[in-house]
């Protein structure tokens, strides 16, 4: 029990800082990619800071109160992962903060905004289905949905097991860290044809909380990831932040190749691949237990 | 046994008076409300004594004169469906009233020794129908007392026939009382009978072209479930002797040469429920006015497929006959709500949505396995309230603005406030956690993997998706803030109001108090037809940090509040390339002349449209069930 609750507030001390480095290092690889030398890797939080003592300009007064819904949930969400929560709990928390973050979208009325709600909410389609095969694959594996555990579930790591279901969510955490080729609703490139999609109406300390919504997020992310590596054995987390890290650097690398695809290539694509990767690998599971 | 007498009979007695009050008057107001009070309170004083004394009881075993009177209540019925088969020039639904009447009569006619047997039965899935029934219907009836008088007064083209309609919505609650507290098969085929009827003259209400045509279609699906029912009564009255419903189900349970009754039971129930292939009976249903919709989707009618559903499960477990249902449950679960994405009407995206859950109820009834049933009651459970709220809300909203599109519900928040806040309720209680359909959603999927059916998981993992979509789309319709955009006056009357929010009560209050209700009614129904117990299907620990979710989101907007306190935000207008047009609803366009803007929510008519997907899953669903039924019948025979 203290640990649970150990780990959930150090992820939410410590979530933002590996967020934030996560980010500084994301921008200098993708700069030294494209041949550029890139910012510092504190650049992100000077972002931050600076975002946060920016006033917000706004369209409306909810805004406000669905982006800090948005934040809330976030992490509510790695909070409850980290403390050995129910996975699919975890994913529903974390459909409550995208839906959220959604209507702050929505509430602005205004057309690239609204334009990005749609897009994203298309994007959360193309995603679901393979979040929840993860859990129900580490359900299948490992006898239960609780994250406490499926870490303490054996020594064989459920990455063994799952291989598939493993590369169907690395390709919807592509949608998820908002990469190339799935950044439809908003991105970090300035090569955007509707501004800033989801986020056009939001700017100065509300945009920061996106921002620092989103490094939350990220490091849950990378936690699934790792989940899928841990084993019983203390070193199995050195190899799980590897795993992670490299994940990472994939991402990285798909953001940088890849172009932007339309949303009916991403819908079709991301269900197949789940259908291909997830469904084959759930029905081998079920087939070989 | 006298309050359910009364729960029967009143309903029906209170629409004969009903029938005679033409006059539109405070009289007739006064006396829906009175009658509703009665049921209401007779309802409640059933479940408190049923659950007080916790025994399942059965009555009547000498019922000569009661059945002599179903028998021409029957012949009445068939009389009325070949009067009006012969007037639309619809034979088919006369040779198919005729068919199965002529069957039971036989059967009841020819006689041979009767067995002794129960005619009511009273355990805890009935107190479960009985609130939804009670208190849902009820509400929906109140509702209908001022939607109808806005209803003419918008439509004068209709022929008024009020007196008739609120006469129908009681004989409607009347015969689902009847069908739950039946035990015996041949009173729950009666009952079953007269909501088929019932559903068609009221479809049928405003009498235009489009209204009568889908109204023979409810009556020629339901009446193909008719006989199939009729069919399964007569199979297991001549072949085993049984004529009890939970005598059936415990003979048949793991018995395939004995599932011939039960795949036609099955059958009926899923006609009723409107899985796929006969779910164009209740999308047709939508041209009728919103409480019959209301009452047809949420308390009524297609709860009596699932009902009967339910209390086939048992017999359902891991057997082809299962199989047939949970592979038409969770497609129709599945092409629904892709269905769903692509309709902007309103009341036509909440009639996907029914069958949507109703199939997700169905699948759960066919894995036939403890916690799958547990997921499939509760699911009813918040279906009936939370579906019934959104229609309801509907039907508000089209008589304060006069249309039901989704899109003209762009800035509801703003125009109409508290029905807008109603809906989102309402919505909320749909899809989304910690509230009510998702709990029974989570369950299932876990029920569904336990019973290691992968098809069900494909179905429901990308059906969850494409119902997180519709809904989502919708809600942020609701919540645009548009800019000096004006209130609104709200039409709602006093009644519809008091049922609305009764509503959005009741499915907050279940949100909060769904394990009470699991414990004291769901798992102890569930003991008694598995003859288990199962471990919290939800453990206390997740109930607990979802019930911390809600409160998260209750204190939400006071915290935020709270901590923005003292800090000023900048209004500014909607970004549009700097060619605003003043406000954010009109722009410059490249001629320099100004346009309004429109906001449309996404549709996909290419991808999700009913041309392009409705056919070919008609024709799937259909190949599916003849062929799983030939194989159940013809493996038993």
């Amino acid at each position: 029990m203290q640990a649970s609750v150990l780990s959930a507030v150090l992820y939410v001390i410590l979530g933002p800082v590996a967020g934030g480095f996560l980010a500084g290092f994301d921008r200098k690889i993708t700069a030294r990619m494209q041949g550029r030398q890139g910012p510092s890797v504190l650049q992100p939080f000077y972002d931050l800071f600076k975002l946060f003592n920016k006033q917000a300009l706004v369209v409306n007064n909810v805004q406000d109160f669905l982006v800090w819904g948005f934040l809330v949930f976030v992490v509510f969400t790695g909070a409850l992962f980290f403390a050995g929560g129910d996975l699919l709990l975890v994913f529903f928390a974390l459909t409550l903060a995208g839906i959220f973050f959604i209507m702050s979208a929505c509430s602005a009325n205004s057309p690239y905004s609204s334009m990005g709600a749609q897009r994203e909410l298309m994007q959360m389609m193309a995603y679901e289905p393979m979040v929840l095969l993860v859990g129900i694959g580490f359900y299948d594996v490992t006898g239960s949905f609780s994250v406490k555990d499926i870490i303490h579930a054996g020594s064989v790591p459920a990455i063994a097991y799952m291989p598939g279901i493993f590369v169907g969510f690395l390709w919807i955490l592509a949608i998820k860290f908002r990469k190339s080729p799935f950044d439809l609703s908003t991105t970090h490139h300035a090569h955007q044809e509707m501004v800033k999609g989801l986020t056009t109406e939001l700017s100065g300390n509300i945009l920061a909380l996106v921002e620092l919504s989103h490094w939350y997020e990220n490091v849950f992310l990378l936690g699934v990831v790792g989940l899928f590596v841990m084993t019983n054995a203390w070193w199995s987390g050195i190899i799980a932040i590897a795993v992670c890290l490299f994940s990472y650097f994939l991402e990285i690398l798909a953001d940088n190749v890849f172009p932007r695809v339309k949303w009916e290539f991403m819908l079709k694509s991301t269900w197949i691949a789940t259908a291909v990767a997830g469904v084959v690998n759930l029905l081998i599971l079920t087939w070989i237990r | 046994m006298a309050v359910i007498a009364f729960l029967i009979c009143f309903p029906f007695a209170a629409a004969v008076v009903l029938s005679m009050m033409k006059q539109h008057g405070k009289t007739r107001k006064y006396f829906i409300f009175a009658s509703c009070i009665a049921i209401v309170a007779a309802v409640l004083y059933f479940s408190t004594e049923a659950l007080i004394f916790g025994k399942n009881t059965a009555y009547l075993t000498e019922t000569h004169i009661i059945d002599t009177v179903m028998l021409i209540g029957e012949f009445l019925m068939m009389a009325l469906v070949i009067y009006f088969g012969f007037k639309f020039k619809k034979y088919y639904v006369a040779l198919l009233s005729v068919a199965q009447t002529g069957l039971i009569a036989w059967m009841e006619l020819s006689g041979g020794p009767k067995e002794e047997s129960t005619h009511i039965l009273a355990d805890k899935l009935t107190i479960v129908m009985c609130l939804i029934i009670g208190v849902v219907g009820t509400l929906i009836c109140v509702y209908a007392v001022g939607y109808m008088k806005d209803y003419h007064a918008h439509h004068t083209e209709f022929q008024d026939r009020r007196a008739f309609f609120f006469a129908m919505l009681f004989v409607f609650l009347g015969a689902m009382f009847g069908l739950v507290f039946s035990s015996n098969l041949t009173w729950i085929y009666f009952f079953w009978e007269i909501t088929s009827l019932c559903s068609f003259l009221l479809i049928g209400y405003n009498k235009s072209e489009q209204a009568i045509h889908n109204s023979f279609n409810a009556l020629w699906m339901n009446l193909l479930g008719g006989l199939g029912f009729a069919v399964a009564i007569v199979y297991s009255e001549k072949q085993l002797h049984i004529s009890e419903l939970e005598k059936l189900v415990t003979t048949a349970a793991g018995k395939p040469e004995l599932l011939i009754p039960i795949v036609l039971l099955a059958f009926a129930g899923l006609t009723k429920s409107a899985q796929m292939p006969f779910s164009g009976w209740l999308l047709g249903a939508m041209v009728a006015p919103t409480p019959t919709s209301a009452l047809l989707h949420s308390a009524t009618m297609v709860k009596a497929g699932v009902y009967l559903l339910i209390r086939l499960s048992p017999a359902l477990a891991g057997n082809l006959a299962g199989v047939l249902v949970t592979t038409i449950g969770g497609f129709t679960f599945f092409v629904t709500s892709l269905l769903a994405i692509s309709q902007s009407d309103g009341k036509k995206v909440l009639a996907y949505s029914t069958i949507s859950n109703l199939g997700l109820i169905t699948a759960c009834a066919g894995v036939g396995l403890h916690e799958a049933v547990w997921a499939g009651v509760l699911l009813m459970m918040f279906h009936a309230i939370s579906k019934s709220l959104m229609f309801l809300s509907v039907g508000a909203v089209e008589n304060a603005t006069g249309s039901r599109n989704i899109e003209d519900m762009h800035g509801l928040i703003v125009k109409l406030p508290e029905l807008a806040f109603i809906m989102i309720i309402g919505i909320a209680g749909m899809f989304l956690a910690p509230f009510g359909m998702l709990i029974s959603k989570w369950a299932a999927l876990k029920a569904f993997v336990d019973s290691r059916s992968a098809l069900l998981i494909v179905f429901l993992v990308f059906g969850s998706a494409s119902t997180l979509f519709y809904w989502t789309k919708w809600l942020g319709k609701l919540v645009a803030m548009i800019h000096n955009s004006e209130r609104l006056p709200n039409t709602t009357k006093g009644s519809e109001w008091f049922s609305l929010v009764s509503q959005a009560f009741l499915m907050i209050v279940l949100c909060i108090t769904f394990p009470i209700a699991s414990t004291y009614l769901v798992e102890p129904f569930l003991g008694d037809i598995f003859h288990n117990t199962v471990p919290a299907i939800i453990s206390s620990g997740n109930i607990n940090i979802m019930l911390m979710m809600l409160c998260m989101i209750v204190i939400l907007p006071i915290a935020v509040r709270l901590l923005t306190f003292g800090r000023k935000n900048q209004i500014v207008m909607s970004y549009m390339g700097g060619a605003n047009w003043g406000n954010d609803r009109a722009f410059t366009d490249s001629f320099g002349e100004k346009k309004r803007m429109y906001l449309a929510n996404w549709y996909m008519e290419d991808y999700f449209g009913e041309k392009k997907l409705l056919r070919p899953s008609l024709v799937l669903s259909s190949a599916a069930i003849v062929i799983l039924m030939i194989i159940v019948i013809g493996g038993a025979v």
